[in-house]
């Protein structure tokens, strides 16, 4: 089923999403991935503040190729998502609700998801030029020496997904 | 002897570097093609149709086809009456790369090393393999390597009493385990035999060969037809959300090997399969 969502996402939209469903996501969504996971993860160990409010947000597996003159982003598709399982418990726990990328999670992942109320989202690996495209601004806002792997806050428009895992767990991977 | 000037290879290097990421070759557009007709799933044909969108908008308004821009992996082969004037053939490799990369607004994913992880910034050092052939030209193959599927990659030293059945469930067993991951439908290339890392070698190199190409050999031939088929039926489709269209090709090359071995090496690549060949 087709389904429009905005963020920050509530509670209600994400009892809304099943797995299978095709969602297009408008709003503020966040870029992190290997090393900005990791730089996330040794901020929360010194008890520092982290530099994006995970609260009802979603961040995106991702690190894109540069904009060319005029446009906000370049190349812009999913890594894959198990790098990130290390990490994304912890971030689930404090607030966050989606993750967009692509490929299995771990199964501590999954139980996170299920205790969080959160969802689990794929976009298409490899669309990179087709998903550019429903990114409308790309700003980095830290750690910004780290280039491709910086967070990014992105202003998105119908950008398209598929409910991989919902919040009750049901994973579309396990059903084909 | 025929003199090459090192300004030529970086300047074609840097060229090739932006075209392969921009535009796929001919057989890799067929084999998107004839997966988006075949496919009988109705989220498998959906996603190949994207997937061609992705082909066209890359090419139109040269957006790198994957933001993933690989790490460059070459295949040199420099005919033995070739002299390189002006420089260092590796070093005018690396220099079109740097180019390319930077100029063509290219993801440097690169890391100078695998620890300590510091972006080198220009996607150097490459990857580059280096073959003396007879003749007095060089020719270049560049095939950037994405790490999504490259994670995915297996090599097995099975013994020779496992055969061509313990091959056939090592080439199973690594699609079955890469899944979505690796971003469906995939390239497989295979090495089969020679040293560990001969078997490699063979499989990257098995990857640039053109989609829908035999080997020569029959019984390899038959191989990469029997295991295609197998593959596809495993149902993990396209971006892994099930279908038929879970393989475009499986690329086997064989070497001779060890009578105490048989090395078998699976280089998964996504459908971003980028290849592209320069004669100079």
């Amino acid at each position: 089923m087709d389904k429009y969502i905005e963020t920050p996402i509530t509670d209600e939209v994400i009892n809304n999403l099943k797995a299978g469903d095709f969602v297009f996501i408008t709003g503020t969504i966040y870029t992190a991935r290997d090393a900005a996971h990791k730089r996330m993860y040794e901020t929360l160990r010194n008890q520092e503040k982290l530099p994006i409010d995970l609260k009802n947000n979603i961040i995106y597996y991702m690190g894109p190729s540069p904009a060319r003159e005029g446009r906000p982003i370049g190349s812009a598709g999913p890594t894959t998502s198990s790098r990130m399982d290390k990490y994304a418990p912890e971030l689930l726990d404090l607030g966050l609700k989606g993750m967009i990328g692509k490929g299995k999670r771990s199964k501590e992942v999954i139980d996170a998801i299920k205790r969080n109320n959160a969802v689990y989202f794929a976009s298409i690996g490899g669309a990179g030029a087709l998903l550019s495209k429903s990114i409308k601004e790309s700003k980095v806002i830290a750690y910004d020496d780290l280039g491709a792997e910086a967070i990014r806050e992105l202003k998105v428009e119908n950008f398209p997904a598929i409910v991989v895992i919902d919040h009750d767990g049901t994973n579309l991977y396990e059903q084909r | 002897m025929r003199e090459i000037n090192v300004d030529k290879i970086t300047e074609i290097v840097k060229e090739m570097c932006i075209n392969v990421n921009h535009f796929l070759s001919e057989d890799m557009r067929e084999a998107y093609k004839n997966a988006y007709d075949s496919e009988t799933s109705e989220i498998g044909k959906k996603i190949l149709g994207q997937l061609q969108e992705n082909l066209e908008i890359a090419g139109e308004e040269m957006i790198p086809i994957c933001q993933d821009t690989g790490m460059a992996v070459f295949f040199v082969n420099v005919g033995q009456e070739v002299h390189i004037t002006g420089g260092n053939l590796t070093d005018a490799i690396n220099e079109g790369v740097r180019q390319g990369y930077v100029e063509g607004y290219l993801r440097k994913s690169v890391v100078s090393d695998p620890i300590i992880r510091k972006n080198t910034n220009d996607n150097t050092p490459a990857i580059i393999h280096y073959d003396i052939v007879e003749g007095d030209k060089i020719e270049i193959t560049l095939a950037p390597k994405g790490f999504g599927s490259e994670n995915m990659s297996k090599i097995y030293m099975l013994k020779p009493a496992d055969g061509i059945e313990g091959v056939k469930e090592a080439i199973l067993s690594a699609v079955k385990d890469a899944g979505p991951n690796a971003c469906p439908p995939m390239v497989l290339g295979v090495g089969i035999g020679g040293t560990f890392e001969k078997c490699a070698l063979l499989a990257k190199k098995a990857l640039t060969r053109k989609a829908g190409e035999h080997s020569q050999t029959e019984y390899v031939k038959e191989l990469e037809i029997e295991m295609l088929e197998k593959i596809n039926r495993l149902n993990i489709g396209p971006a892994g959300l099930g279908g038929k269209n879970t393989a475009f090709a499986v690329n086997i090359e064989t070497y001779a090997t060890h009578i105490a071995g048989l090395p078998v090496a699976i280089n998964i690549c996504c459908h971003v399969n980028r290849h592209i060949t320069k004669e100079i």
